[in-house]
């Protein structure tokens, strides 16, 4: 059953048409309706590539939400091989919002770091709905040491909301965490590359979108804030997160004419969340170039790339 | 409407209630109500006599009465691209930007002087509360890098005072880009060797103490404070947990681990003087005001360290002793 976003509501009734219609051909074998049902696939889908075609910011915040997503776990079983999970900040716990460990790139072994929003309610609520808690953010700081210290590739998934805002979480110093970790990221002698696959919402990305290279699925957003909480402080209403989106300019598109992201992961017709394994393909040869991109180079030489790229980010405007 | 609401009530209520207060001359303070005398308060320091609430402090004032003599150079500041997003809410954030210069006469939300604190040579950063709640945005960025690179070529400390809600929505991604670019500043200093001390004023949140304000080597805080990651409206509407008393105030992080000290305005600066001073390996600072007797040969240091300035130049150093710390 495919969940329908607000502004697929015409293609959802064109699609319930051709179902009722193989339905009926299903009981009725001699009713003529394959041609008919044919006409309307043809329709949806050209309804579907204009829709994708011309998303405005808001709508991209809602695909780049979708449930349907792949999410990190979906990325990590179909990239890698040897996938060997690591946990805990060896403080406090374990934060399951934050999936990462060991694994094989292409056979070579890599660090992969990636925020988990679960795809059920069981899972969902293992995982806090992608929202990390400081220790989450403390796993990932070991694991970059682990990988800086055995030479091994940093490989990073972007998708959350944002960090936890919870009373513990705060007690036990989420800002520290977050801090340090992008302190890390800026640290580290290896390759980093980084992928926003759905939602990089502020603070809670940045802690580990901080990379060599960063590319975005073409509908996931990347943000200071969500479109609501701008909308609720700016425009004293929340209700105008449409304005608030486009005013954001927090799409892949924006991002990469300002110089914050390196690359465009294109979404096949439909986006990521109606075809899950072509897209995590398309994925997989980004991250593959962007470290092929970073090979041979020193690590003293990575890290001032590094530091060079954000301290030199700024110098374009959109308008 | 007619006259009497129009006209009569208007007169009545500028009679009886006199809301605005010239602010040359009084202000109500935020906490407790008190009245106080606009002289008194400044040279209080913006602190309350009564109930000794720290209000917000313009950087200027604060560098006068941090710095020696009140004397400071303030270091420039690269210009950053203006309004990159053509952002518009409400407002335009050009307009926005045009109110917070009228109002504050400061060009952004943070200023960088040098000087000397106790004669030892030190680069400060004040980020403003005033100028658009302080927030962080590329101007705040370039500030915090012009700070560094300054400390780093005089070789001394970096003493910065943060004051913000957080990043600066106008300038969407690029506001959030000055986490990482903040924390290359930072970097910087740590690689020289040199110490970065944070002073976290009220309220200090979001994206500004998920980056430099919490990466300090040593971090001190203003008397009640707000410190925190999401705000307690934020996290009240989202886990509707009732929060305890003081939360995520300066002591409540001290309490917590989060911070080394919770310091008085008044106090603020001795204790910087002598933090510095030690992490730089200077020699004790000489207290008062008058030249050490000529006979009375100090305790022989180890290494004579290079000073600034003589003793006898040494301003009238408070006598009072210093508070328990916390």
């Amino acid at each position: 059953m495919q969940n329908y976003l607000d502004f697929e509501k015409g293609l959802a009734e064109i699609e319930g048409k051709a179902e009722e219609l193989r339905a009926l051909s299903r009981k009725n074998p001699d009713a003529p309706v394959e041609k008919e049902a044919a006409a309307l696939d043809q329709k949806a889908h050209d309804l579907l590539r204009d829709l994708y075609a011309n998303l405005d910011a808001w709508r991209k915040c809602q695909v780049a939400r979708h449930p349907d997503r792949p999410h990190t776990a979906d990325y990590i079983r179909a990239l890698f091989t040897e996938y060997m999970p690591l946990a805990g900040d060896r403080n406090f716990a374990e934060d399951r919002a934050v999936l990462g460990g060991l694994a094989r790139f292409d056979d070579r072994p890599v660090v992969v770091i990636g925020h988990e929003k679960g795809n059920d309610t069981r899972s969902r609520i293992e995982h806090n709905f992608g929202m990390a808690r400081p220790e989450g953010y403390r796993k990932a700081v070991r694991l970059m040491d682990l990988a800086d210290r055995f030479r091994l590739p940093v490989i990073s998934l972007i998708d959350t909301t944002g960090a936890y805002p919870g009373k513990g979480a705060e007690e036990r110093g989420q800002s520290e965490a977050i801090a340090r970790s992008t302190e890390k990221c800026l640290a580290i002698g290896v390759p980093f590359v980084s992928v926003v696959i759905g939602e990089g919402g502020s603070g809670g990305a940045v802690a580990f979108a901080t990379a060599d290279r960063l590319a975005m699925l073409e509908h996931s957003v990347y943000s200071v804030i969500s479109p609501e909480g701008c909308a609720s402080i700016l425009w004293k209403n929340a209700e105008k997160m449409k304005e608030a989106a486009a005013a954001l300019r927090l799409t892949a598109q924006d991002l990469l004419k300002l110089g914050v992201i390196d690359r465009v992961i294109p979404e096949p017709v439909g986006g990521a969340q109606r075809h899950p394994d072509e897209t995590i393909s398309r994925v997989r040869e980004a991250i593959a170039s962007m470290l092929a991109e970073l090979s041979g180079m020193a690590p003293e030489a990575l890290r001032s790339a590094r530091r060079r790229k954000f301290l030199d980010m700024g110098s374009k405007s959109l308008v | 409407m007619n006259w009497i609401s129009n006209y009569v009530k208007p007169t009545i209520n500028s009679l009886f209630s006199r809301r605005e207060v010239p602010e040359n001359l009084w202000r109500k303070c935020d906490e407790c109500g008190t009245m106080l005398f606009h002289r008194e308060l400044t040279d209080a320091l913006m602190v309350c006599p009564s109930c000794q609430h720290h209000m917000a402090i313009s950087p200027r004032a604060r560098f006068e009465a941090l710095f020696d003599g009140g004397a400071f150079v303030t270091v420039p500041v690269p210009e950053p691209l203006a309004d990159p997003l053509g952002f518009r809410d409400q407002k335009r954030y050009g307009e926005r930007m045009r109110e917070a210069r009228r109002k504050t006469g400061e060009h952004e939300a943070m200023l960088v002087g040098e000087g000397t604190i106790g004669q030892a040579e030190v680069v400060c950063a004040a980020q403003d509360f005033s100028f658009m709640g302080g927030s962080m945005g590329m101007a705040v960025g370039n500030a915090i890098i012009a700070a560094a690179e300054r400390a780093v070529a005089k070789h001394c400390p970096l003493i910065l005072f943060a004051a913000a809600g957080g990043a600066r929505m106008q300038e969407g991604i690029l506001s959030l880009m000055q986490m990482p670019r903040t924390t290359v500043a930072v970097q910087m200093l740590r690689e020289a060797g040199l110490p970065y001390i944070t002073v976290l004023t009220h309220p200090t949140t979001g994206g500004v103490t998920a980056s430099y304000a919490m990466l300090g080597d040593v971090q001190i805080a203003e008397p009640n404070a707000l410190i925190c990651f999401a705000g307690p409206r934020v996290i009240a509407q989202t886990i509707r947990e009732t929060l305890p008393e003081g939360f995520q105030r300066a002591e409540y992080l001290l309490d917590h681990g989060m911070l080394d000290m919770v310091v008085h305005r008044r106090d603020m600066r001795d204790e910087l003087a002598t933090l510095i001073r030690m992490l730089m390996s200077l020699p004790p600072r000489s207290h008062g005001d008058l030249p050490a007797p000529e006979a009375a040969a100090p305790a022989p240091l180890p290494e004579p360290a290079p000073e600034p300035a003589p003793a006898a130049k040494a301003p009238a150093a408070k006598a009072e002793a210093q508070p328990p710390r916390g």
